[in-house]
């Protein structure tokens, strides 16, 4: 022992306290097996205790204090040893996991893609795409465990753009890209094979029925809603709502917040009778490859070559993406449609304005997200619910910042005014995106066949099998056979305008 | 809209969605490029904990993905005082100084005490057993040299887009960090950064 080192111990008087401690402690520890010292190791923690009551009282106050003021930084009580023949350990760093994987992902959703678009468009097999559909789950769901994935690439674009420090790896903007770019030239290939949630769903989908056409337009403003929310969500650094609220990943990860699994479970469970459910009325993602797949010119069809109108197709879709065939509108009711379009067209104004006015005095709420302002409204109201550990640790841990509570309370306005704008922002997309819907259901456009709808059609390849031109592309039915069919059996009932 | 001859409108619509489609792939290509050449995108980024921030609430222990959690404590050995009556190994009264599970503070005996010579002791972590509850961190920052501290173990981590201890953390200690200085260490010197 250097008492040199000890003497300096004891200059303080938490040392002293410190130093009591250890003589105490080396006297119990010789003695600590025979029985007949248990009495003395009593007396010893009576001294100690009365040492940490009348010597140290003072210190630990202040001890005390400083657990609270200062929990974690280095206060140096002991000074370390100056071992001559100890080597100090290294503390392990272990490495974080090749970025090899990184690669051999963006590898393999490439040649995912290709794969689909050419099974989907090309080749036209149902069971081709599945068994894709069942690799991609494999290997992006349950190897790679979900991360990363396009849906969630989102929000980081979201934030590179408006915040000037954050940068996105490389391979999340590859993610984020190739499924938009195939989207844009073959339609939605992403969803049919790639996208492990939508493979987990497509695989659940085994007695989906069809939704009523007003259920099916109102469920699909959600994912436009969402998407606005995650990208003002990410956009503003405060969460990335997506991978929070993603139902699957827990599956893919066999572990998560219960929760979750129980949200990931119904889904499945619900998308037994409805098919996709996440895809169809939650993902913000795939609502933006449908109006992408609206543009592309290489898109999925249901017959290879021309449509009869045969209408054995027309149920055969459970996403609801096979819409029939429209026919023009008689002329006496084009003044109406005309009319009616202008009416939707008109009130787009009006609806953008409301969600303006509603997303602005709605933003105090959505800051509540924000621990920054959550935690000035702890720090501002001086009396936190005990129960709510969450906010006595977060106010802890800012006292131990030493920060002042005025810097707090500029920074949480700061917050604030940064959430009036996304806010508006926000009610300005809502409001967008309800105007555009009206207009949407107000036109008609008209056509001749049973054609998947680009912006539903997720191209998974189930309607081919159900064609009688298909079917005698593959040879299973003859050209005559085709012949006998009744042709042009428009069903006037099925008009798709509901 | 609707137009009489249905023959002139193929043309006119296919015009108007190649020209949109064309927009499109411009706008995501515009989009893209700009994300892409921001500074610091050829890194990749995994979570750590800033050590300076963190309370050591136990919300790593409960939080992670992973059960036990991806988060693991650490020692500073420079830092480190070699206590006999180490404050994050021994509860604040101890039954003896001992290491028997009945006079240690960590629930699950995942720190190793070693004598190096009398009367200063090694303690190393054992991470199999380790479950980042956060109980020695906070002994010892109370009463010691604050040597133990929390760090994501990246053996372990998934590296989820969304860290679930980052959106449990009270402090705001879960950054990113680039993948090739992956650890927020702590050094005998506090960084001169204010919190």
């Amino acid at each position: 022992m250097r008492l040199g080192t000890i003497q300096e111990i004891e200059q303080t008087a938490t040392h002293a306290k410190g130093h009591a401690l250890r003589v105490i402690s080396m006297e119990n520890r010789e003695d600590i097996r025979s029985p007949q010292n248990k009495e003395r190791q009593a007396v010893g923690f009576v001294w100690l205790t009365w040492s940490f009551v009348t010597s140290a009282i003072g210190p630990i106050v202040v001890m005390l204090a400083l657990v609270h003021a200062c929990a974690v930084f280095a206060v140096e009580r002991f000074p370390p040893p100056d071992f001559t023949s100890h080597q100090l350990p290294e503390t392990p760093q272990p490495a974080p996991p090749s970025p090899l994987w990184e690669t051999l992902d963006t590898i393999f959703l490439f040649a995912a893609l290709l794969l689909a678009t050419y099974f989907a468009l090309a080749k036209r097999s149902r069971n081709a795409i599945f068994i894709l559909t069942g690799i991609s789950l494999f290997w992006l769901g349950f190897h790679r465990q979900g991360c990363v994935c396009p849906i969630g690439a989102i929000q980081d674009v979201a934030q590179a753009l408006c915040d000037p420090t954050h940068a996105v790896p490389w391979s999340i903007i590859v993610f984020f890209t190739l499924p938009l770019v195939f989207a844009l030239f073959f339609g939605r290939v992403f969803c049919a094979a790639v996208c492990p949630l939508g493979a987990i769903q497509e695989i659940a989908a085994i007695r989906a029925q069809k939704l009523p056409g007003w259920l099916e337009h109102t469920l699909g403003l959600f994912p436009w809603i969402y998407l606005g929310l995650a990208v003002v969500y990410a956009a503003t650094g405060t969460a990335y709502v997506i991978c929070e609220y993603d139902p699957f990943v827990a599956f893919f990860r066999r572990t998560g917040a219960t929760s979750m699994l129980i949200f990931g479970g119904a889904l499945l469970a619900i998308g037994i009778f409805v098919g996709r459910p996440y895809c169809r009325f939650i993902c913000p993602y795939g609502a933006i490859l449908g109006l992408f797949s609206k543009l592309a010119r290489w898109h999925v069809r249901i017959p290879p070559t021309e449509c009869i109108r045969c209408r054995l197709c027309e149920d055969a879709c459970p996403y609801g993406a096979i819409v029939a065939p429209v026919p023009p509108l008689p002329r006496s009711e084009r003044a109406r449609a005309r009319r009616r379009l202008l009416f939707a067209m008109a009130l787009l104004p009006v609806w953008v304005m409301l969600g303006a006015g509603l997303g602005y005095s709605l933003h105090p709420v959505m800051a509540q997200l924000d621990l920054q302002v959550r935690l000035a409204r702890w720090i501002h109201s001086a009396s936190i619910d005990p129960n709510n550990k969450f906010a006595v640790d977060a106010v802890t841990a800012f006292r131990n910042t030493g920060a002042t509570e005025a810097s707090l309370y500029d920074s949480a306005a700061e917050r604030l005014r940064t959430f009036a704008i996304a806010g508006v922002g926000l009610g300005l997309w809502v409001g967008l995106v309800f105007g555009l819907k009206w207009i949407q259901l107000a036109t008609r456009p008209s056509r001749q066949e049973y054609l998947p709808d680009p912006r539903r059609c997720v191209a998974c390849g189930r309607c081919f099998w159900y064609c009688p031109e298909e079917q005698v592309r593959r040879g299973w039915m003859s050209e005559a056979e085709v012949a006998q069919l009744p042709r042009d059996r428009m069903n006037p009932s099925s008009s798709p305008s509901a | 809209m609707n137009c009489d001859h249905s023959s002139q409108r193929i043309p006119r619509r296919e015009l108007l969605r190649e020209g949109v489609q064309l927009a499109a792939f411009f706008g995501v290509g515009g989009l893209v490029g700009f994300v892409a050449g921001k500074k610091g995108t050829a890194e990749q980024l995994v979570w750590q904990i800033d050590p300076y921030k963190c309370i050591a609430c136990g919300n790593c222990a409960t939080h992670c993905v992973l059960d036990p959690s991806a988060v693991k404590c650490v020692n500073s050995f420079p830092m480190c005082g070699y206590c006999d009556l180490c404050t994050g190994y021994f509860p604040p009264e101890p039954v003896a100084l001992t290491t028997g599970a009945e006079s240690q503070l960590c629930p699950t005996g995942a720190i190793i005490r070693k004598l190096v010579e009398e009367p200063y002791y090694e303690y190393t972590i054992d991470e199999e057993l380790c479950i980042s509850c956060g109980k020695c961190v906070i002994g010892c920052a109370a009463f010691g040299n604050a040597s133990l501290y929390l760090q994501v173990r990246h053996d372990r981590c998934l590296n989820c887009h969304e860290c679930s201890i980052a959106i449990a953390c009270p402090s705001q200690a879960f950054v990113r960090v680039p993948a090739s200085q992956p650890y927020l260490l702590k050094h005998k010197t506090k960084p001169s950064a204010p919190a």
